[in-house]
């Protein structure tokens, strides 16, 4: 079963996890460890972290009963935890919030942040503004491309945007680029992370922030149905809402955790994203976890319709919860993705995210083999509004015939 | 070739009254059949060690010159694997010491045991690895020592006191004080402070301590081994050679000799 408590005090989940940045980072991540630990602990960041996600966020989100999609999977009570009803529309300013406030706590200005799709960017120049702070993106050229739109947003809100040209211009390149610029300008500059990857403490801190998932999915469940669920189905890019949602269910054994990867084209064609699945163990953006990689160690481009889940690498604490199996994680192709958000447009009038749409499909998958005496939650991460684009692309005629 | 090796290159050139000079160039830029080629001329150019970059996909420690070196590597299909195998082979060729800089991932998927007993056959004398903080090490440091291979540590302008004299007293063969906060690459001026740092990381340690990122002028080679032994230079050397000017390389490295020194 899992130990309470990790990681340990150098950031290790089992042989997962650590700090391998350059010297010059070392004193900057020690620093941030040292004013998180202290945040944590200090009621006053406390109190101001809820009421800017009551107040500003609009949480406690929704624990929806999903009665059609019950109806449809013919299987275990399907409930949705509704992360899409969140200020900007996904979990990820849970976790931008956060490190914007202690930002500020360490007396720093300006703010670097990464962004795939752009969801964590918009996040991060969001709680930027919010906050008057100095804010600077970097998003592969690729991704530029793919999401104009969400550029513009996040310079309406007065960040700057760059694009970055190396490698093939995706979130990978970004994180390296943000990493590089972080090097450069760590006196005055917090590197806001968007996932539970990069070195210790990132993994542990974001997860703690968007662990605000899981506890308020426990409290709703138990009001509900005075019990635990049976099982929790959650998206895995770098893994931030299914480790939020994940953590305080991990040591309630009668609780089945699953994670479900992109598997894009499928494992088998090697255009995929799952990383767990078929990736090997290795050193990237500062953490040891499972990586997309050939046999010389160097990282293979990912692929996945979702760009919020193409991305190499995974927070290392699921690769301690493959490892231990404490979690099962399971590839889902792209097509199955877009059947799952389909199939949930029409049965509960929410068009949700590529990312989340992979947790639909794995959950009527899991359902199969459950009761109607049991209950399933999937983490509905995020609202599907900026995908609506690439749905209609690759639907073509289909959605009228 | 080992530890030993790299000692005594760095003592004859320090008892001869001449700086250091470690040239950094990426193995397999310009194809991995011209590197013996290459380290030959460096070699007879009066460099005292050379440091060979390991190509790999996400060089986050690096600037522009370095990651499009390995970016021209990469396309060749250059792997950790080929640059070993091509210095066993040459192996009888050179007489100067070889350090390896990679970044830690190709050392893993290499596994590292088996990485560090291939150093010493392919006379692999130091080896850096920029991501690699003194709070990971323990995954690699009982394989080098067991091959007698040095692992030069980094020390940084950030890097407080207390973290300075571990990394001193740990580092070995020398100790790589990094003049700049930021990656690699061409610096039109350093911090005022650079010359401090360096003496202050002198203070600490017996050994030498050679300044690098960002070194890419005769002066500033000059400027910057008079604070401490010598330096390392990367971005310009790999400039040179792709440009084909390799007058400039011998430039460079005269300046560090006692000649020519202010």
């Amino acid at each position: 079963m899992i130990k309470e408590g990790l990681p340990d005090k150098q950031g290790h989940f089992g042989q997962f996890g650590g700090r391998f940045v350059p010297e010059t980072l070392m004193p900057a991540i020690i620093e941030l460890e040292e004013a998180y630990e202290e945040a944590k602990n200090d009621p006053a960041f406390n109190k101001e972290m809820k009421g800017y996600l009551k107040d500003y966020v609009g949480r406690e989100t929704p624990l929806t009963f999903a009665k059609r999609l019950t109806e449809e999977f013919g299987g275990p009570k399907i409930y949705l935890k509704r992360e899409d009803l969140n200020h900007t529309g996904a979990h990820k300013i849970n976790n931008a919030l956060g490190q914007a406030l202690l930002t500020q706590r360490m007396g720093k200005r300006k703010v670097v942040a990464e962004t795939g799709a752009g969801q964590h960017g918009v996040a991060t120049a969001t709680v930027c503004a919010l906050l008057d702070l100095e804010c600077i993106i970097f998003m592969g050229k690729e991704d530029v491309r793919r999401q104009k739109l969400n550029v513009f947003r996040m310079e309406l809100l007065g960040a700057e945007v760059v694009s970055v040209d190396q490698g093939e211009g995706t979130l990978k390149d970004a994180v390296n680029e943000a990493l590089r610029y972080w090097v450069a300008n760590v006196e005055d500059t917090h590197y806001i992370i968007g996932s539970v990857v990069g070195p210790h403490p990132f993994p542990k801190m974001v997860r703690d922030f968007q662990s605000v998932i899981g506890d308020e999915t426990k409290e709703q469940f138990d009001e509900l149905e005075h019990k635990l669920p049976d099982a929790i189905v959650a998206c895995v890019g770098g893994g931030s809402n299914a480790i939020g949602m994940f953590t305080p269910f991990v040591n309630e054994e009668s609780v089945k955790l699953y994670g479900a990867e992109a598997a894009g084209k499928g494992i088998e064609t090697g255009q995929h994203a799952a990383t767990l699945t078929a990736g090997k163990v290795g050193v990237l953006h500062g953490m040891l976890s499972y990586l997309l990689q050939d046999e010389a160690g160097q990282i293979t481009e990912p692929f996945s319709i979702s760009a919020g889940l193409d991305y190499p690498g995974i927070g290392p604490e699921h690769s301690y919860l493959k490892e231990t199996k404490r979690v099962t994680y399971e590839g889902i192709t792209d097509q199955e993705a877009l059947d799952g958000l389909q199939l949930l447009s029409r049965k509960e009038g929410i068009i949700t995210a590529l990312e989340t749409a992979h947790a639909i499909s794995y959950a009527q998958k899991i359902a199969k083999q459950m009761n109607p005496d049991q209950s399933l939650i999937i983490c509905l991460s995020g609202r599907g509004d900026k995908d609506v684009e690439t749905v209609k692309e690759r639907l073509g005629g289909q959605v009228n015939e | 070739m080992s530890k030993t090796t790299l000692q005594q290159a760095f003592e004859d050139t320090l008892t001869g009254g001449d700086k250091i000079f470690v040239p950094y160039i990426m193995a397999g830029d310009g194809g991995l059949d011209g590197l013996a080629e290459r380290i030959q001329f460096l070699e007879e150019s009066g460099a005292t060690a050379l440091e060979l970059g390991i190509p790999f996909s996400d060089p986050v420690a690096d600037g522009p010159t370095v990651q499009a070196a390995g970016l021209r590597a990469l396309e060749k299909n250059v792997s950790l694997r080929d640059v070993l195998g091509k210095l066993k082979d040459t192996k009888q060729d050179r007489k100067i010491p070889i350090i390896l800089m990679t970044y830690m991932n190709p050392i893993f998927a290499y596994n590292i045991e088996a990485f560090a007993k291939d150093c010493i056959d392919s006379g692999v004398d130091g080896l850096i690895i920029p991501d690699l903080p003194m709070e990971e090490e323990n995954h690699i440091t009982s394989y080098l020592t067991e091959n007698e291979v040095a692992l030069i540590r980094l020390a940084a302008l950030t890097s407080p006191d207390e973290r300075l004299e571990q990394i001193a007293e740990k580092t070995e063969g020398f100790l790589y004080a990094v003049t700049v906060k930021g990656t690699t690459g061409a610096q039109v001026e350093f911090e005022s402070t650079v010359g401090d740092y360096i003496k202050r990381v002198k203070a600490l340690t017996s050994k030498p301590v050679l300044a690098g990122f960002g070194v890419s002028t005769p002066e500033q080679v000059r400027q910057l081994s008079a604070f401490g032994d010598g330096v390392v230079v990367g971005s310009e050397i790999i400039t040179c050679f792709h440009e084909d000017k390799r007058d400039k390389i011998v430039e460079l490295i005269q300046a560090s000799k006692r000649s020519k020194q202010i």
